[in-house]
């Protein structure tokens, strides 16, 4: 059974804080079918079109009959362990600073044997349940844990290593005015987040919940306005090195006509609001968590952006918001490659219309709140880079992969 | 013009100039520093909104520029300090010289009448200006003479943050003058402009007046002019300072964040 995590103790003043080193990131191009399912949580492995026979690790060509048909499928999760080793030296710097550590061969029940990461939990001969998961360097690996759940199976040192689970760590919720504000600090507060700041732009403004935010143990109100670049270094200056889990909650929606006079103003203030301010908050916060990726048990581990689905295709009726979300992508494509390089993960959720205000007069199904604060959970235990948070954002999902035209022509409607 | 009046007329220049290098004059500086984080006013949030101020760095003896420091700022027109243009408002839009480019600048330099309402307003932050007001303070003061500034003191300027808002879930708590009190300084008084600590000329609850934003709705439909979140207004008499407040010179502009100063004699 996995000893339970201990709490951090405060950082030793003394203590150099350890620089992020990465385990080994070469890939082939052909593997980075595992990268796809892995961001997005999916057990995918080759499958050859012709033979029908699965294949692991990835190749260009079916290993039974020779066929160039390999396609990406999701497989079925099971096998057995059938032998495992625990690696106690090796000459791997990232390895090393993790030792013992432990791999095994698992005869996957759709029929590849697979080299993996073990679970300290796995046992010989027994069966276990594999994942693909994203490793320190966002690089996919087979992950193999047993299949009946044990307690505090989640705070494995192999697996804390890939995922960016909120126990013990301090998030930062930057928006403090978006709609899931409270919904997401009472679920990080539940999946054992020491502390919770909210950033709260215009003080001088009411903010709803305030009362009931500020008497939750752990959270603090703080200044902060992401479209104020002193703002945003003014928190950071003080708070930075704490952040462990910045949760990008920058938003402006507002109906926006493409054609009426006042449209420019409005995309340029939703780009204001939303790129503008993620660029700040990325400049401010963005290398202080990259140099604690390697932090201990509280290091720097994600950073979560909450993005509208609609910047996967534009939706004339938020077409402000499709274009100032679709800035946000590219840019969050940007961070995460610089936040890799110190170990820290990039997960972008994407929501459909969530169930405030701005989109009221959209049909149901609309995201609540608690869904997409516990769809976020979830992706950050999970180590992913991609979720989809309700119908409408997994539906979008799904025609963007079969046909990226059709999706356009439909959303365009 | 002849040559006994160029000369008297230089001669008070010079005497002015000389009153304020010696003290005599006082400058008073009735601005609030622009600030990112200075409240701006709220609309409903479907209604487009003054962006609030805001600065970019060009240069800062860096890579950028290395022996200069500079910013970009981008602000609302009636975001800080500011000056409303008649055109600001519905009633002032079709007057011939109505906008900052184009007003008079003689406008720019005129005497003020300050009412002092400020124990009123801390009484009661709904506090209303009213006609009774004005020539409760004519008595003491005299009549409010024609082209001038009539300042509101609240002392409103010395509250920050929510206070000063004063936000509710039924709209703004903050002083103003009342409706008929706005026709009446225009029809009756001829006043040049009406000024706030406030965020605006008119009171939180201004929209729920008849007609609604009554000092919008009477000084531009009548070509006059509007200052708000002035400060300092405790440190002028109730009449006989002289203000200089001059908007920026934007083509078309409805109004303008400037610096207003106020030259007050010093007091003996």
């Amino acid at each position: 059974m996995t000893e339970p995590l201990s709490p951090p103790k405060r950082k030793n003043p003394l203590a150099r804080t350890r620089r992020t080193l990465l385990p080994p990131s070469a890939r082939s191009r052909t593997a980075h079918g595992l990268t796809l399912a892995a961001a997005e949580g999916r057990f995918a492995l080759q499958r050859c079109g012709e033979c029908g026979k699965f294949t692991y690790p990835p190749r260009d060509a079916c290993p039974e009959c020779l066929s160039s048909q390999l396609v990406f499928v999701e497989a079925p999760v099971g096998g057995v362990l059938v032998t495992s080793t625990t690696i106690h030296v090796t000459g791997d710097s990232y390895f090393r600073e993790h030792m013992p550590w432990r791999q095994g061969i698992v005869v996957a029940d759709c029929g590849p044997r697979i080299i993996a990461h073990l679970h300290a939990d796995c046992t010989d001969g027994e069966r276990v349940n594999l994942s693909l998961r994203l490793d320190k360097a966002g690089q996919p690996v087979v992950f193999a844990a047993p299949s009946q759940r044990a307690s505090n199976m989640q705070d494995d040192p192999a697996l804390r290593e890939m995922t960016a689970d909120p126990r013990y760590r301090r998030v930062l919720i930057t928006n403090g005015r978006h709609p899931a504000t409270e919904a997401l600090v009472r679920s990080f507060k539940d999946a054992g987040a020491t502390s919770v700041f909210v950033g709260v732009a215009e003080a001088w403004k009411p903010l709803a919940g305030e009362d009931r935010l500020g008497a939750i143990d752990g959270v603090q109100l703080l200044s902060l306005d992401l479209t104020d670049q002193r703002s945003v270094f003014n928190l950071a200056a003080d708070i930075a090195g704490k952040v462990d889990i910045l949760v990008n909650t920058a938003d402006h929606v507002r109906p926006v006509h493409l054609f009426e006079p006042a449209g420019t103003r409005k995309l340029m203030e939703a780009v204001n609001a939303t790129v503008a301010g993620t660029m700040n908050l990325a400049q401010a916060f963005g290398p202080a968590m990259a140099g604690r990726g390697a932090d201990g048990v509280n290091s720097a581990a994600a950073w979560v952006n909450l993005l509208s689905a609609y910047a996967l295709a534009n939706a004339p009726e938020f077409g402000a918001v499709s274009v100032s979300h679709a800035a946000c992508l590219s840019l969050s494509h940007w961070l995460r490659a610089e936040l890799r390089k110190g170990g820290v993960r990039l997960l972008n959720a994407f929501a459909g219309p969530l169930d405030d205000e701005w989109y009221q007069s959209v049909p149901a199904p609309r995201v609540s709140a608690g869904q997409l604060a516990d769809g976020i959970i979830d992706g950050l235990r999970r180590g992913l880079e991609e979720i989809y948070v309700g119908d409408v954002a997994r539906d979008i999902r799904a025609r963007l992969a079969a046909n990226p035209k059709a999706l356009e022509r439909e959303i365009g409607r | 013009m002849n040559i006994s009046h160029d000369s008297a007329c230089e001669a008070l220049l010079a005497s002015v100039a000389l009153a304020i290098a010696d003290g005599g004059l006082q400058v008073v500086d009735l601005t609030q520093t622009l600030s990112p984080d200075f409240p701006t006013i709220v609309l409903p949030p479907e209604f487009g909104q003054s962006a609030p101020f805001r600065m970019e760095r060009i240069s800062r003896y860096d890579g950028d520029g290395p022996a200069w420091y500079w910013n970009n700022i981008s602000l609302g027109e009636h975001t800080g300090t500011h000056f409303d243009a008649p055109i600001h408002w519905y009633t002032g839009r079709d007057l011939p010289l109505n906008t900052v480019d184009t007003i008079p600048v003689r406008d720019m330099v005129a005497l003020a009448c300050v009412i002092d309402c400020s124990s009123q307003s801390d009484a009661d932050p709904d506090y209303l200006l009213g006609v009774a007001d004005v020539l409760a303070w004519e008595e003491r003061h005299g009549r409010i003479p024609p082209r001038t500034w009539v300042l509101l003191r609240t002392d409103w300027s010395k509250k920050s943050g929510r206070d000063y808002t004063n936000l509710r879930d039924d709209g703004a708590h903050t002083p103003g003058p009342d409706a008929e009190v706005m026709r009446w300084l225009v029809e009756e008084r001829d006043i040049l402009g009406f000024g706030t600590e406030t965020i605006g000329t008119d009171a939180g609850q201004a929209s729920h007046f008849i007609p609604p934003h009554p000092a919008h709705h009477f000084l531009h439909g009548a070509g006059r002019y509007g200052l708000q979140c002035l400060s300092n207004l405790d440190l002028l008499p109730a009449r006989g300072a002289l203000i200089v407040g001059a908007p920026l010179k934007i083509r078309h502009g409805s109004g303008s964040p400037l610096r207003v100063l106020a030259l007050v004699a010093a007091k003996a």
